[in-house]
């Protein structure tokens, strides 16, 4: 390795450390800042909590064997609608390209409904599939459905038109073209709305939650404020940023490994 | 020579909203088993079009394109992106067998010894990105002649490449088509491109395209295309077709 490149390297390294430390930094700043004062009364600490406070609350929650329940009920869920609204997207926007006119005319329907918020669907929803978990599924399929579908089709269309040409001259019928082009070629496209449909997935399972629920994290969310218990609606919303954190870092992950 | 297809008055006209778009009007020409034809012209004139005719992939407007064979097999290659980068080089070359659902055991041997035979072995199981521009173009040709065509048709198929690549890969190109025999036409914007490679060239005007003059190409010897643009009567053909398209209205 020359000397240029092991200087590099290291300032690189440096930077990384760099930027680590700062974020530690940030954090245990923002945490030590608001539990003294919380502390010392000049927040309230009845509505804004403490760390220290969370802390027992989620203690709290896992001695009462409640915890992963929570926090695996909010998983599951948004699990479930990202895999069920994936398969729909998908099918969805082969025909979508197999049918042109069918496209030409869902485009405006679709528009509406990808600017919609799909929230405002939610008290609908619970009366026609129940007040259960169906009805949170539904919700979060709704909501990261129309996106995906969105960008798969408009990756399919965007397929190579010279491509398309050379399938042509080979005789190749629009299933073929579909079968060995159009999806193969739109493969990152597809893997790359993972991370967008998985956040997608999460919001509407926790405004599912938010409306019907008996466990999730939204469920938390939702109790605590009912019981004026504000401890336990931080500790759900820090839980959320850590579950979302993971779940986005984890897509990510696979989206890597599809990709290579 | 047996004539393969008669090209009788064909024009052709595109409508889009914006207007009707005469691209050729009224071209006729034959075309021979074994010739090599180049197509020149300016760029928007018509040539692509003209080619899509000729391979059947669009419908002329008016006029006719006669095969003397039934269900003439037709090769198309087209410029260098045209490769697949979700399939490794031996997917590639098989996609037109596979389409057309006559992949075997025996023109998959056919195939990999094209592969071979032009220094491609080695490459078979990557991916075309890891190949250079030259090679990708032996790759395009070596997939179009996998279904055994009956003529071929090539559309610009150095365009992508630098000017000193182009010369190497067009010696290469050159030399598979002439081993394979095919009946090839081919279209392109330079000049010294057709008359290196071409038996005859012919030459279309500006859009509506109509064919202005044809030559055939006499040279000295015809091995390679590199070499046959130092022939002496290489730049006798190109000062004619030049003015051709010069004085182009
Ligand atoms: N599908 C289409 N719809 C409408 N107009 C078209 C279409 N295809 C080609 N044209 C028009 O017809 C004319 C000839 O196009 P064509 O592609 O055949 O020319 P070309 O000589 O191959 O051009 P280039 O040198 O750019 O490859 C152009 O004016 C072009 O805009
Ligand atoms: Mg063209």
């Amino acid at each position: 390795m020359s000397n240029e490149q092991k200087s590099f390297i290291k300032k690189y390294k440096i930077k990384k450390a760099v930027i680590f430390m700062w974020q530690v930094f940030i954090l245990l700043f923002f945490l030590i800042l608001w539990e003294v004062l919380s502390k010392h009364n000049i927040i309230n600490p009845f509505i804004f909590s403490s760390p220290s406070k969370v802390v027992k609350c989620i203690i709290n929650l896992y001695k009462d064997n409640n915890l992963f329940i929570h926090i695996w009920v909010t998983i599951y869920e948004t699990l479930i609608a990202f895999v069920i609204g994936l398969v729909i997207s998908f099918l969805v926007s082969i025909i979508l390209y197999l049918y042109n006119t069918v496209y030409k005319v869902l485009d405006l329907f679709l528009t509406c409904l990808n600017s919609l918020p799909k929230v405002a669907l939610g008290p609908m929803i619970i009366i026609i599939a129940g007040a259960n978990t169906k009805s949170i599924i539904v919700m979060a399929v709704l909501i990261n459905l129309i996106v995906s579908i969105v960008v798969i089709t408009d990756g399919f269309y965007n397929t190579d038109k010279i491509k398309i040409k050379l399938m042509n001259s080979f005789g190749a019928s629009k299933y073929q073209i579909v079968r060995y082009l159009v999806i193969p070629s739109s493969y990152k496209t597809i893997i790359s709305s993972f991370k967008l449909s998985i956040s997608m997935s999460l919001i509407g399972v926790v405004s599912g939650e938010f409306l019907v629920s008996k466990a999730g994290l939204g469920y938390l969310i939702i109790y605590g404020t009912q019981v004026f218990n504000l401890d336990l609606v931080i500790s759900g919303i820090l839980l959320l940023v850590i579950i979302s954190y993971i779940l986005y870092r984890v897509v990510e992950y696979i989206e890597k490994l599809l990709l290579k | 020579m047996n004539k393969l297809v008669s090209v009788r008055h064909i024009s052709k006209k595109y409508n889009t909203l914006q207007g009707e778009i005469e691209a050729i009007k009224d071209i006729s020409f034959d075309i021979n088993e074994g010739e090599f034809i180049a197509i020149v012209g300016t760029s928007g004139c018509g040539k692509s079009t003209l080619l899509s005719i000729l391979a059947k992939l669009i419908k002329p407007s008016d006029g006719i394109v006669k095969y003397n064979i039934d269900n003439p097999v037709i090769g198309y290659m087209l410029q260098e992106d045209a490769l697949f980068e979700h399939y490794n080089i031996l997917d590639n070359v098989l996609l037109g067998l596979k389409i057309k659902k006559s992949l075997n055991k025996e023109n998959r041997e056919y195939v990999i010894d094209l592969l071979k035979k032009y220094k491609l072995e080695n490459f078979m199981f990557k991916k075309p990105s890891e190949l250079s521009g030259g090679m990708k173009q032996r790759v395009s040709l070596i997939r179009t002649l996998a279904i055994q065509p009956d003529i071929l048709f090539l559309d610009e198929p150095f365009s992508a490449l630098d000017f000193s690549t182009r010369l190497n890969v067009s010696d290469d190109v050159y030399k598979i088509i002439k081993d394979s025999g095919k009946t090839t036409i081919m279209v392109t914007h330079d000049i010294g491109e057709a008359i290196s490679m071409a038996d005859k060239v012919i030459v279309l005007s500006k859009c509506p395209s109509v064919v202005k003059n044809s030559y055939y190409i006499e040279l000295d010897k015809r091995d390679c295309p590199t070499k046959n643009r130092k022939d002496k009567r290489f730049n006798y053909y190109y000062d004619l077709i030049w003015k051709d398209l010069d004085n182009n209205e």
